[in-house]
């Protein structure tokens, strides 16, 4: 059993190291990166967590038609969201209409039928429309984290390697946005500027999602600034550039990283929020919260119109938050690996030649 | 009831599991401890002294697997009951651990945190545990003991925080006392004190002391008994008198004859004729280093009206405790820090004051070697990178020449070239203060500046770092600023030292003016203190110490 399997021995430790040998045992030759990646894929949840994303990216992608300028890249499923085949009502539970087909009983076996998930109330294939709805969201996801942890980097490591004047002018800054409710303003900027589309919305999201962010890495920077191989590189003839990008800045991409995965799986969740409360994507744009919005008055009577948007925004977002917390464990130092008695009484014994 | 043991440990092994393996920590360990006794176990790093004494009560992660027999009074603790253990923990056997500020809780007053101790072992009202508290913290010889108690462990010295910490060891008058590293932070003149209040204190309360430490000084003015460890193993095991004189075992040998001890090296001639003095590498001139106000932390002025010459080919030693302004010095001395008033040369160049661009061609003449071998390279850089970078920054050479540069200055620290692609945390300390020593020689430097190389590493590795240091100094001919707070390391080093107290330079001149007759107090205190591997001259200096108090 080596789910949540951890690392024994602190990073401090190992850095520390030579003096502890045994813990050193492990990482023999080994480079910080692929440590971290040992220590990644030890992370059982993780792994599975980033096989089962990679594979909803793949399907969600490839499902649908994608247009990329004039090039059009065609999905392998037959409906598309623009298309309104005729509503399904035979074999519905209780008169309602366009129930799905996708059948996965045991004795009649495992069918598709032409609208697995079903249909709307006009007809449109509800699969098409899921698809299309993850992909909003996961592209609001991407685009938030990567505008998010941008700014997010950039303010901080400035902040946290100059200090003094310039670090108080962009903490206040920080203070500010933090104290804007995001809801609220996103309201306000959605109806003002209308229908300005997703791409919009995330960008807006990702200008006021870097705060947290700054203050980490700001955080990382005074405390890294202060270690001795700082100086060293000072003393080498290093320049300010130098030393943010080369010598700090790598050191804690770490916990860089970490934020970024956590706040991407918090803007799945806000962008879904969001565009349920009808203030991020409008229709005819669809996302994931949209869908259920848009269906909620239906709950009793069809409630698969709202298994699968829900069961989408739950996978990518666990799945994310999974990935976080494996990256997390790997580059955190302070974890440490269970042990069981299974691991106790399976363990060679191995004397320490002569050393 | 002299007789009976307190602690009978016998077969006990330590394994720690790594990555599906049982790795020995230690190896069938046998020791008996009476009252009023003091065992040490003396290893170097990673010999297994420290964890043997967290596992003897169970205080092992839970990596570890304990084996054999540990009997505390009689009781057995390995595999024991929580309960049981729970019982003897603090009651019993009391810890006290290397580092006080981290050993004590930093939100709770000392005297909180003893009758805490007190309260959890005795059926005893507060009032009459307080009175307790106050009697212990009477008994270290805390200073103003009723103000004291209500002090946070912040606002106590480092010495003072070792003896609340053993003030709150002592409160169940334990029969054994665990001290791991009791003085291994706390500088020579204080480690005096508290090992003289250790002493004191054991036998009045007739308490056993297992005693860990790297440190042969220390273990000569306590120890009755001696067992000496490596890789787990006890290598040998006698009185104090029979390992300091008579050692049986190579290593214990070894270990003895690395110990530097203070005028026992060969006189070391100066580079120049003391008449005709060539132009100094580096000169201070009234320096002053003031680390300007924060918030509401007042200035402070680590370095008052410091002046200072190193010339060609000497190596000054710079000595003082912690908080003298010693390492404050080597940084302003390479523009670290700067400086707020009196002028600091290089080969004639004025620092104060400079902008970065003649910094930066100052430094071309100077190097640095930084106390922390875990802290002083990149972690995220191959080694090579990090020797090549002044060479690289310097526009000297990059590329097959950089290479070739750099492995010839590997060559230089006796490490194999195949090293260039390794990364810090894959060597050793000592290993990392040679990568530390070629990266400062990269471009030749006219002066180095070693900041407390050696204070972290044993004293088998600091003894083979102090020859390179020697050798390289003889083939390059370098000035060099060798900072640190043990005299007897710059004794073998150094051809002139320099003494300095609270900012202040004390004494200068030459080493063994200094060492044979210092003419200042303070410098007097420093070398009287300095623990020296041999019982009988300990005692000796003990003796006349407590003379000199009284």
């Amino acid at each position: 059993m080596k789910l949540f399997g951890r690392r024994e021995k602190p990073i401090g430790e190992i850095l520390s190291g030579g003096e502890s040998a045994i813990a050193n045992k492990e990482v023999e030759g080994l480079s910080l990166g692929q440590i971290v990646r040992r220590r990644f894929f030890r992370h059982r949840a993780a792994v599975i967590a980033l096989f089962v994303l990679f594979s909803v990216i793949v399907f969600v992608m490839s499902a649908l038609d994608t247009k990329i300028g004039p090039l059009r890249i065609p999905g392998w499923w037959r409906w598309t969201v623009e298309d309104i085949p005729e509503l399904r009502f035979e074999d519905c539970p209780g008169g309602t209409i366009g129930c799905p087909t996708l059948s996965v009983n045991p004795f009649s076996g495992f069918g598709l039928g032409t609208h697995p998930f079903g249909q709307d109330d006009i007809g449109r294939d509800y699969f098409a429309l899921v698809m299309n709805g993850a992909r909003r969201s996961l592209m609001i996801m991407f685009i938030i984290g990567i505008v998010a942890g941008f700014i997010g980097v950039v303010v901080g490591s400035i902040s946290g390697f100059y200090g003094g004047i310039i670090d108080a002018i962009l903490m206040r800054l920080v203070d500010f946005i933090q104290t804007v409710p995001i809801i609220l303003i996103a309201a306000v900027i959605g109806k003002a500027s209308g229908r300005v589309g997703p791409v919009f919305l995330a960008l807006f999201l990702g200008l006021l999602g870097w705060t947290g962010l700054a203050r980490l890495v700001r955080a990382q920077f005074l405390s890294l600034r202060e270690l001795e191989f700082v100086d060293a590189a000072r003393v080498a003839g290093a320049s300010n550039a130098r030393i943010a990008f080369k010598h700090i800045l790598p050191n804690a991409v770490g916990q860089i990283i970490v934020t970024v995965t956590l706040i991407m799986a918090g803007a799945i969740l806000t962008e879904t929020a969001l565009s349920y409360l009808g203030f991020g994507v409008v229709a005819p744009d669809v996302s994931l919260g949209l869908l259920i919005s848009e269906f909620q008055t239906s709950f009793t009577t069809r409630p698969w119109l709202f298994w699968w948007p829900g069961f989408f925004i739950i996978t990518i977002a666990l799945c994310v938050n999974f990935i976080g917390d494996g990256l997390r464990d790997a580059f955190d130092p302070r974890q440490r690996r269970r042990i069981t008695k299974k691991d106790r009484l399976k363990a060679k014994f191995e004397v320490k030649a002569g050393a | 009831m002299s007789t009976e043991k307190v602690l009978e440990i016998s077969d006990f092994n330590v394994d720690f599991w790594v990555d599906g393996v049982w790795y020995p920590a230690v190896i069938d360990m046998n020791l008996g401890l009476a009252a009023g006794k003091v065992t040490a176990i003396v290893g170097e790093s990673g010999s297994g002294k420290s964890t043997t004494a967290l596992g003897l009560m169970s205080l092992l992660a839970s990596n570890a697997r304990i084996n054999g027999s540990v009997k505390v009074k009689g009781e057995e603790m390995v595999n024991a009951k929580s309960a049981i253990l729970h019982k003897f923990r603090g009651r019993e056997v009391a810890y006290i651990f290397q580092e006080p500020m981290t050993a004590l809780n930093p939100l709770y007053t000392i005297g909180f945190q003893i009758v805490e101790t007190l309260r959890n072992h005795f059926d005893m009202g507060p009032k009459e545990a307080q009175k307790r508290a106050l009697e212990l913290i009477t008994m270290v010889d805390l200073p103003e003991p009723e103000k004291s108690i209500n002090k946070y462990p912040h606002q106590l010295s480092g010495g003072q925080r070792q003896r609340a910490m053993i003030a709150q060891a002592l409160a169940c008058d334990p029969a054994l006392l665990i001290a791991d590293e009791p003085t291994t932070a706390l500088d020579v003149t204080v480690q005096a004190e508290i090992l003289d209040l250790m002493r004191g204190l054991k036998d009045k309360l007739n308490s056993a002391i297992l005693l860990i430490t790297h440190d042969m000084g220390v273990v000569a003015d306590m120890a009755d008994e001696i067992l000496v460890m490596k890789d787990g193993i006890t290598v040998e095991h006698g009185t104090a008198d029979q390992i300091f004189n008579k050692p049986r075992h190579p290593y214990t040998q070894q270990l003895l004859s690395a110990v530097p001890k203070l005028g026992s090296s060969v006189k070391r001639v100066l580079a120049y004729r003391a008449d005709a003095k060539p132009a100094p590498v580096l000169k201070l001139t009234d320096v002053t280093i003031e680390y300007p106000k924060r918030g509401r932390v007042p200035a402070f002025t680590a370095v008052k009206n410091f002046s200072l010459e190193i010339y060609p080919g000497e190596i000054v030693g710079l000595v003082g405790e912690s908080g003298s302004g010693k390492t404050t010095v080597g940084r302003a001395a390479i523009g670290l820090l700067p400086v707020k008033a009196g002028s600091i040369e290089i080969v004639g160049n004025e620092i104060a004051g400079a902008n970065q661009a003649q910094l930066s061609a100052i430094r071309r003449h100077t190097g640095i070697v930084f106390q922390d071998p875990a802290s002083s390279l990149n972690p995220r850089l191959p080694i090579g990178e990090s020797i090549g970078e002044p060479i690289y920054l310097a526009k000297i050479a990059k590329g097959a020449d950089l290479a070739r540069m750099v492995e010839e200055l590997l060559d230089q620290v006796e490490l194999p070239r195949s090293y260039r692609n390794r990364y810090p945390h894959e060597l050793s300390g000592g290993q990392r203060q040679r990568v530390g020593i070629a990266r400062a020689l990269a471009l030749t430097p006219d002066l180095l500046i070693a900041d407390e190389p050696t204070s972290a590493l044993d004293v088998s590795v600091q003894s083979r770092f102090l020859d390179l240091l020697t050798e390289l100094q003889e083939k390059l001919k370098f000035a060099c600023l060798f900072i640190s707070h043990d005299l007897a390391v710059v004794d073998i080093l150094a051809h002139r030292i320099a003494v300095m107290q609270n900012g202040l330079l004390v004494e200068a001149g030459d080493r063994d003016d200094i060492l044979q007759r210092p003419q200042n107090d303070y410098t007097r205190r420093l070398i009287s203190a300095v623990p020296v591997p041999d019982p009988a001259e300990q005692r000796i200096r003990r003796e006349a110490r407590l003379a000199a108090k009284n």
